[in-house]
């Protein structure tokens, strides 16, 4: 099993949940998050003083998937939150040792 | 008793609470200029000055301020403590209204000058030492600088200086002291490196309006009666601020490339605070220049702070200060006869010559001499037996949480479960 993260552009989240319900994901996590990478944070002014924002507003998606299906899920989220310009985030997977459902009490790849 | 006018009394009567609800408008305005773990000590600060500086008013600031002259024009007798005799009218005024109702309106504008001084030192004054202050500063120094400009036997209004509304009473005097209190309070903790952006700006914007509003009371309920002159004091105080707004996002949108919410109304307020002194003996064209020139003038004021190291947190110098001056030397250019015939001197733009100009000079440097200089004093008095500052663990874990034990936003079920 494994924990597919997606960081992403708050305003392509519903491109990126449409994209992985037509792939078949059952459930996903989100939260909204801020943070910076190569596009740095951007300026605000307020009465002529300036200020750096250095963390922006991103939303983070987390998705728990068979390790069949990882690399697939990584392509969609990366390629329906894409929009070319600096700043469309980060995909990645880590592995999941041990996954329960709360209601059964199923584990593994049962419990996805 | 003086004889009392029904609809004069009706028109003062809604005035009044037109003032009163510039207080809460000035703390929506100022709290959403502030960081969030430090708004609702911000909101405190402005909502307690309707009591400290009411109860400070009854007992002693009405009388120091509108008594019968103790000597010299510097400042009333004992005569309305406690608003004693009160019905006896106002020494030197001819009222149409019920005294009482004089003294309540007046007292409104104490409150909103005292809450206009929590903006110079927002986020680091213990809620304690701030109350002391502002009822030692109501009696010590608003009361006086009222006596001198408003009650007819002041030195200042003998001279002929002119302060329709309080461009020096509350806007040069606010801002002087506001200036004295900063100096002594010290900067916030971080500033000026680090970022402290205004948290939430729709209540800025929704105080500003606020303002705005209550300001029309404010200036035409100065009148004292419901007629021609409120009717030109009103119209003077919106251009004014219309002047202000466009002043101020104009020059913004050329020098930052955009037009800001937080500088639309801060070049709204600037044109409101300086039509104050002149908005009841200016005509409406001069009103709009002059609100220009105020949102011009506030503008770059603001940048003061920066250069010289001194943490007006919100501005109260740039804004209030500088637009009361500019509105009160204004009226030396610009008053006129045919507006109020209490003006003895036409503005130097209107054939007047100098004189003008003069008194009203004489009239911004007394009152920013006597309002910085006694609040410098009673600012460090305070803070030898009350200490004005938090402590620095306080100051960044933020005043609503330190003071008031309560935050301002709880928005998520998580934070206070299991509490019980």
């Amino acid at each position: 099993m494994r924990l597919v993260t997606g960081i992403i552009k708050p305003f392509k989240l519903e491109d990126v949940k449409t994209a992985l319900e037509s792939f078949g994901v059952h459930g996903m996590t989100v939260s909204e998050v801020q943070g910076f990478g190569r596009q740095r944070g951007h300026t605000e002014v307020y009465r002529g003083a300036e200020y750096t924002v250095a963390f922006v507003p991103k939303v983070r998606i987390e998705v728990l998937v068979d390790d069949a299906d990882a690399a697939d899920v990584v392509d969609v989220i990366a390629k329906s939150a894409q929009t070319g310009s600096i700043g469309d985030g980060k995909v990645w997977s880590t592995a999941v040792d041990e996954v329960v459902r709360v209601r059964t009490g199923e584990r593994g790849v049962e419990a996805l | 008793m003086p004889d009392v006018d029904s609809g004069n009394t009706a028109f003062v009567l809604l005035c009044t609470a037109l003032v009163l609800l510039m207080t809460p408008g000035l703390a929506l305005f100022y709290a959403g200029m502030v960081r969030a773990k430090s708004s609702l000590a911000m909101l405190m600060q402005n909502f307690v000055c309707l009591a400290v500086v009411s109860v400070a008013w009854l007992a002693l600031g009405y009388t120091l301020a509108f008594g019968e002259d103790a000597g010299a024009g510097l400042i009333g007798d004992l005569r309305f403590a406690g608003f004693a005799s009160v019905d006896e009218g106002v020494p030197g005024l001819d009222l149409s209204i019920p005294p009482v109702l004089f003294a309540t309106f007046q007292m409104l504008f104490a409150v909103l000058t005292v809450a206009l001084l929590s903006g110079a030192i927002a986020e680091r004054v213990r809620f304690g030492a701030f109350v002391a202050f502002a009822a030692l500063w109501t009696v010590l120094v608003y009361a006086p600088l009222a006596h001198w400009v408003f009650a007819p036997s002041g030195w200042l209004a003998a001279l002929g200086v002119l302060d329709f509304a309080g461009g020096l009473v509350v806007e040069v005097n606010a801002g002087a002291a506001a200036l004295a209190l900063a100096l002594v309070a010290g900067r916030r903790l971080g500033w000026p490196g680090e970022a402290m952006p205004p948290h939430n700006l729709p209540l800025t914007m929704l105080g500003a309006g606020l303002l705005w509003f209550g300001w029309f009371g404010f200036n035409a309920g100065s009148a004292l009666a419901a007629n021609g002159l409120a009717a030109q004091a009103l119209v003077n105080t919106h251009f004014a601020a219309v002047g202000g707004l466009i002043a101020w996002i104009g020059i913004e949108r050329l020098r930052t490339g955009s037009a800001t919410s937080l500088g639309a109304v801060s070049g709204g307020v600037a044109g409101l605070v300086a039509i104050t002194p002149a908005c009841g003996f200016l005509d409406t064209g001069p009103s709009l220049l002059l609100g220009l020139l105020a949102g011009g003038a506030s503008f770059f004021a603001v940048q003061f702070k920066h250069r010289l190291g001194y943490d007006d947190s919100l501005d109260v110098v740039g804004v209030h200060f500088v637009g009361g001056v500019v509105g009160t030397l204004f009226l030396g250019l610009f008053a006129s006869t045919a507006v109020n015939t209490v003006v003895a001197s036409e503005g130097l733009l209107l054939g007047g010559g100098l004189t003008q100009l003069g008194r009203q000079t004489v009239g911004v440097l007394a009152a920013t001499a006597f309002s910085f200089g006694v609040s410098y004093l009673l600012a460090r008095g305070v803070d030898r037996v009350l200490p004005l500052r938090v402590t620095p663990d306080q100051e960044r874990a933020g005043l609503d949480q330190v003071l008031h034990a309560e935050q301002a936003y709880d928005l998520g079920s998580v934070r206070t479960m299991g509490r019980l």
